[in-house]
């Protein structure tokens, strides 16, 4: 359920959502993470629902110290006015037996809030690539009828791949060739709910695995730039992004000095 | 994925369960009969109006928080069990037969202070039962002028920092509050990477989107089970709290009874 953080809810009309799905290595997360930290967007609401686990922590975005304490939840939206941007951020992991409901509740929430568009980020394992996958670049693209009339033109003049659909058992069993994002969560089904729904709706994702998964998460937003045109696109490489304060300790403490 | 010797391991992801591939009608009925048996009840032993006057509601959770209250606080006033929480999952079940004394979450009330509710909760609320705990908790209390303090304990390892937490800085007490509290908290916030989760960072986000003033503390310490130092730590967050006093240090007998029974329980060899 979305919560306004203010008494007059915020208006979303002709907005374009951003979303991670929770994925391989958090990459959407990582790169929604990202866009909120460079564009200083502003908290406009809360997703308080009992789908996700609950969490509370400091701000993850904090400038100073004044703002360092401010108490910040699992799942909170953020806008950019100017740019006509909205971000929704996920922070902690779906509970399995509700992602139906999250589904469902997001799929309703976007309608409701007539978001022009939505993308969502999301990461696939690398090692359950096919033999076409391996090939090119490791980002791809999937849109629902709806985004593709709006901007499949573009996306296709921009070079990008689209998600190919896949045999289960290549070259020995005659089958229907089947999407599947392995390791992608919810990306499938929140992908089939939108063809369903008729959202105008894309996924951006990167084949990645677990581990060390910032330089995957800087790889998909800046992907994603070429084609939102979030920032200045002179600037290359991560100088145009700004890491959020919440990524320290990103692999734990430093060692004990006194084992030494 | 092959390790470096050759093995096979089978990848896991930090991030995503798999999801089953078709989901039907029948895999969404079988989880809804699961859901229903994860479902929290609550019990109150008086009228429900009789709740509603309460303006300051003090949640313990984890075996230090919880051990602080029963030692510190329900020992020193005239405290009466007003209610509980049944719920059931793994971490509440039984073992080797042995029945529970006391259920996983207890209410309490001061006889003389009618405005304040203790909740002592010593058992396990699971991950998909902590939201809707929550939801239920404050929905038997008005919202309006209800002010919230929870207690809470980590282990310490969870504790990021620069600096190397050495072990003579442990118990320390750290905090979050919700934007409508305006307390001067008497303790430093916790700060970034840190994060809160369980019932304290349900109730803290509750109270975020409700606009209900709230401080969680969390003490860090790195005691296996209760012990007096680390219940210390607790009374700097209490001061703040309305008109609860903390008792002085209760005896020997009292705190030995919470030591005693677990160290029993920590015993493999019994």
């Amino acid at each position: 359920m979305f919560i306004p953080v203010e008494a007059t809810p915020p208006s979303f009309k002709g907005f374009t959502l951003i979303l991670p799905a929770i994925a391989v290595g958090n990459v959407g997360q990582l790169a929604v993470d990202l866009i909120v930290s460079t564009l200083s967007m502003k908290r406009v609401g809360y997703m308080h629902t009992d789908c996700l686990v609950p969490m509370a922590g400091p701000n993850p975005y904090a400038t100073s110290a004044e703002d360092a304490g401010e108490l910040h939840t699992t799942a909170e939206v953020y806008t950019d006015a100017e740019k006509k941007l909205a971000a929704l951020q996920i922070r902690s992991p779906i509970i399995q037996s509700r992602s139906r409901k999250f589904r469902k509740l997001l799929v309703s929430w976007i309608k409701a809030s007539e978001f022009s568009r939505t993308v969502v980020l999301s990461s696939s394992h690398a090692y359950q690539r096919d033999d076409q996958q391996l090939k090119g670049t490791l980002l791809r693209y999937l849109v629902t009828p709806a985004m593709q009339k709006v901007s499949g033109p573009a996306l296709t003049e921009l070079g990008w791949m689209e998600m190919e659909k896949l045999t289960p058992f290549p070259g020995m069993v005659e089958a229907e060739p089947r999407l599947s994002v392995p390791g992608g969560g919810i990306t499938k089904g929140l992908f089939t709910d939108g063809c369903q729904e008729e959202l105008c709706l894309a996924v951006v994702l990167v084949f990645c695995s677990e581990g060390d998964n910032v330089p995957d998460a800087f790889t998909l937003v800046n992907h994603l730039n070429d084609w939102l045109l979030l920032v200045d696109s002179d600037k290359r490489g991560p100088q145009k992004w700004k890491v959020p304060g919440s990524w320290k300790l990103l692999f734990g403490n430093s060692h004990p000095p006194s084992i030494f | 994925m092959a390790t470096f010797f050759g093995e096979i391991l089978s990848v896991h992801s930090r991030a995503v369960e798999e999801a089953e591939e078709d989901e039907n009608e029948e895999d969404e009925e079988i989880l809804k009969e699961l859901d229903e048996t994860r479902e929290v009840h609550l019990e109150w032993y008086q009228s429900k109006s009789n709740l509603m006057q309460c303006t300051n509601l003090i949640i313990a959770v984890g075996r230090n928080a919880a051990s602080f209250l029963s030692v510190y606080v329900l020992t020193s006033a005239n405290w009466e069990a007003v209610g509980h929480a049944s719920l059931s999952n793994a971490g509440n079940q039984n073992i080797c037969g042995q029945t529970s004394i006391e259920p996983a979450c207890v209410f309490y009330r001061n006889k003389d202070i009618p405005a304040v509710i203790l909740c002592k909760i010593s058992g396990y609320i699971e991950e998909d039962q902590q939201f809707q705990w929550t939801e239920k908790v404050f929905g038997c209390f008005k919202q309006n002028g209800l002010s919230v303090t929870v207690l809470s304990d980590s282990p310490v390892a969870e504790y990021k920092n620069i600096d190397y937490a050495s072990s003579s800085s442990t118990p320390f007490l750290l905090c979050l509050q919700t934007n409508s509290s305006t307390k001067n908290p008497p303790c430093p916030l916790l700060e970034q990477p840190n994060i809160f989760t369980g019932i304290q960072a349900a109730v803290l986000s509750h109270c975020q989107v409700n606009q209900i003033p709230a401080v969680a503390y969390q003490c860090y310490s790195d005691a296996i089970s209760p012990d007096s130092i680390t219940m210390e730590t607790y009374k700097r967050a209490f001061t703040s709290v309305g008109d609860i006093k903390v008792g002085p240090l209760p005896s020997a007998d009292i705190i030995n009874k919470f030591i005693k029974t677990n160290q029993i329980q920590s015993n493999l060899y019994i």
